[in-house]
């Protein structure tokens, strides 16, 4: 039974648009799992104890890349997507590897990322004649209606099973990398990284691999959503607000599960839509302060995030589970 | 030719001023970092309170200006405490990420209130200090007297330090946590102090910002950023490097959007904090061990 689980909550999953078809549900399906893609995304490095405040500038390249090649170049985004990808992984790579190499970590490392987000940001703002600056940008319509071509959907059932087999993907890729060696060489270098490289761990090399990974997973959840909503803005898609925004959902549902990046971002984005039906414009600002605190609660009661201490609670009840710890 | 120098020699001295009031920025931080070991995220969000501060106390309330700018102070100082007391005492123990992250949800947290409470509309003082015009250059006023405001505080806190008592158990604090407790400083109260003169500085930067800028809940994001930059740069804890980097900062600011917008400077300091930190990965005034 329980191994059959998966594989039904999958299906019902696949099932859903076609037995309840409402537009606005469906278009919080879709942003619910476009960002819990981002925030896993985030996470396949975060619980590894590298905290980079970095991935709003690898969500805003994968987006604007994708937006500019299709405008510009009128490139398809079957060939633009890659190509950001490619640009969020070099980025990636050229401002990670000295930091690991020269030994950036903890507070230093956060920082220097969130330079990263502030640089992102600040290239997109100046160059507004190109990007359209903070009024955002808009990737051309292709001959108004869907196209497999351009990646453009009109049909919200399509975007939500695209938006779905990302999400999948997401977690296959954070099962893989939590079922491989580099799980535990990364882990061995949270310990102690000199420890974990007299080991035989390339400790440079392997932060590398999970750092390229987690930016390139994030700018691909950045061109999903420029395809998706068909208009970005630098604070939507890029800058330090979006990485916090990350961590945050992240904490909150829990980064050592799997699950947890996709439970935080169900909360933020349902407790904000509910506050926004309900109260209106008067609750502009309420989710973020209930955020905020929920965020320092749970930093200082539950580290393991809600759906973390939720596992927790089950394995105490079921101590035989627990695998030689 | 004779123009262009006048233009730069205009954005020099913007520089400098610039540089003296990221220095008053980026002294508080370094404070509460060099003795507590904690990044407070949201330090530009105190400032942005302290800012609504003054515009209430000034505009609302019509405080002289300078008993605003006191209260503001004062009030600022107490939010640093109560963030000490309510967020950072029970994560001293947990890991330094952690402290980094709750602070973070500080920072949504006073963002946040500050939306609900003041809105988001742009607010200012309402009043507008003279620009000096100095042989063709144009220096406004309240950058001068934030500057010289900067200084001034950097001063009494640097005597602050090194000659009262207290000032003194804090440096020594700093230094080693661990034995100076055993050396009988009491290390809870000499953090107290700590974090109430880290919010002060706050206080002070937001009076003398609130000349210059306008106020609205998200102002601490476009200083903010800048600030965390500079510690680093200068090591975070180490003062005589967070006012050399503060300077540094505020000339490439300066300089960069001479030539080109504004934002152009902010991505030439980003990209040269980048930089430095590999070249010099702990800060521009390290020692070497």
């Amino acid at each position: 039974m329980t191994r059959a689980l998966p594989w039904l909550a999958g299906a019902a999953l696949i099932g859903l648009p076609f037995v309840y078809n409402s537009p606005y549900p469906l278009h919080i399906l879709v942003i619910i799992l476009i960002w819990s893609f981002a925030y896993t995304s985030w996470s396949v490095m975060g619980r590894f104890g590298l905290t980079s405040l970095g991935h709003g500038g690898f969500m805003g390249v994968g987006a604007y890349v994708t937006a500019l090649a299709w405008n510009k170049a009128g490139l398809t985004p079957w060939l633009g997507i890659p190509l950001a990808l490619v640009a969020a992984g070099g980025l990636a790579a050229v401002v990670a590897y000295p930091c690991f190499r020269f030994k950036i970590t903890g507070h230093y490392f956060a920082l220097v990322t969130l330079a990263l987000s502030g640089i992102v940001l600040q290239v997109i703002t100046a160059t507004r004649d190109h990007t359209g600056g903070s009024l955002g940008y808009t990737p051309e319509r292709y001959q108004g209606g869907s196209s497999l071509y351009a990646l453009q959907f009109t049909s919200k059932t399509t975007w939500y099973l695209i938006a779905l087999g990302v999400w999948a993907v997401g977690l296959w890729i954070w099962y893989r990398v939590d079922r491989s060696m580099l799980r535990y060489a990364l882990e061995a270098i949270a310990e102690d990284e000199d420890a974990a490289a007299a080991t035989g761990v390339h400790v440079t090399a392997e932060k590398l691999k999970i750092t390229v990974l987690s930016a390139v997973m994030t700018a691909l959840a950045g061109a999903l959503y420029c395809q998706y909503q068909l208009f970005i803005s630098p604070d939507t898609v890029s800058g330090i607000s979006v990485s916090l925004q990350m961590v945050f959902a992240a904490v909150v549902g829990g980064i050592y599960v799997a699950y947890g990046p996709t439970v935080g971002a169900v909360i933020t984005i349902v407790l904000a839509e509910v506050l926004r039906i309900s109260f209106g414009t008067r609750a502009v600002g309420w989710d973020n302060l209930v955020y905020g605190i929920l965020l320092v609660i749970f930093i200082v009661f539950l580290p393991k995030g809600i759906l973390g201490s939720l596992l927790d609670l089950r394995r105490v009840r079921r101590p035989e589970v627990v695998p030689g710890t | 030719m004779g123009i262009f120098d006048i233009y730069l020699l205009e954005a020099l001295i913007n520089g400098v001023l610039l540089g003296g009031v990221l220095a008053l920025l980026s002294l508080g931080l370094n404070l509460v970092f060099g003795v507590i070991d904690v990044v407070w995220i949201c330090y530009a969000e105190l400032i942005m309170l302290g800012m609504y501060a003054m515009y209430f106390l000034y505009s609302v309330y019509h405080l002289p200006l300078v008993a605003a700018a006191v209260v503001c102070i004062l009030g600022v100082a107490v939010l640093g405490v109560l963030l000490h007391v309510l967020v950072i005492a029970p994560l001293l123990g947990a890991a330094p990420i952690n402290q980094l992250l709750a602070t973070g949800g500080v920072l949504f947290f006073l963002q946040s209130a500050a939306t609900v409470m003041f809105g988001v509309e742009f607010k200012n003082l309402g009043m507008r200090l003279p620009v000096l015009k100095l042989s063709g250059m144009f220096i406004s006023y309240s950058r001068l007297l934030a500057f010289a405001f900067a200084l001034v505080g950097m001063v009494l806190v640097y005597l602050f330090l090194t000659r009262t008592y207290t000032g003194t158990a804090i440096r020594a604090i700093s230094q080693d946590r661990q034995i100076m407790v055993l050396m009988g400083v009491d290390s809870r109260r000499i953090y107290l102090i700590t974090s109430a003169l880290g919010g002060g500085l706050a206080g002070l930067a937001a009076c003398l910002l609130v000349l210059q800028y306008d106020i609205h809940p998200f102002v601490g994001l476009s200083f903010g950023p800048i600030t965390f930059l500079i510690c680093v740069l200068g090591s975070l804890g180490n003062f005589a490097g967070g006012f050399v980097a503060a300077f540094v900062f505020a000339e490439i600011i300066a300089l960069g959007g001479l030539y080109s917008d504004l934002e152009w400077g902010y991505v030439l300091a980003f990209a040269f904090f980048i930089v430095m930190m590999f070249i010099r990965p702990q800060g521009l005034m390290a020692r070497r061990s």
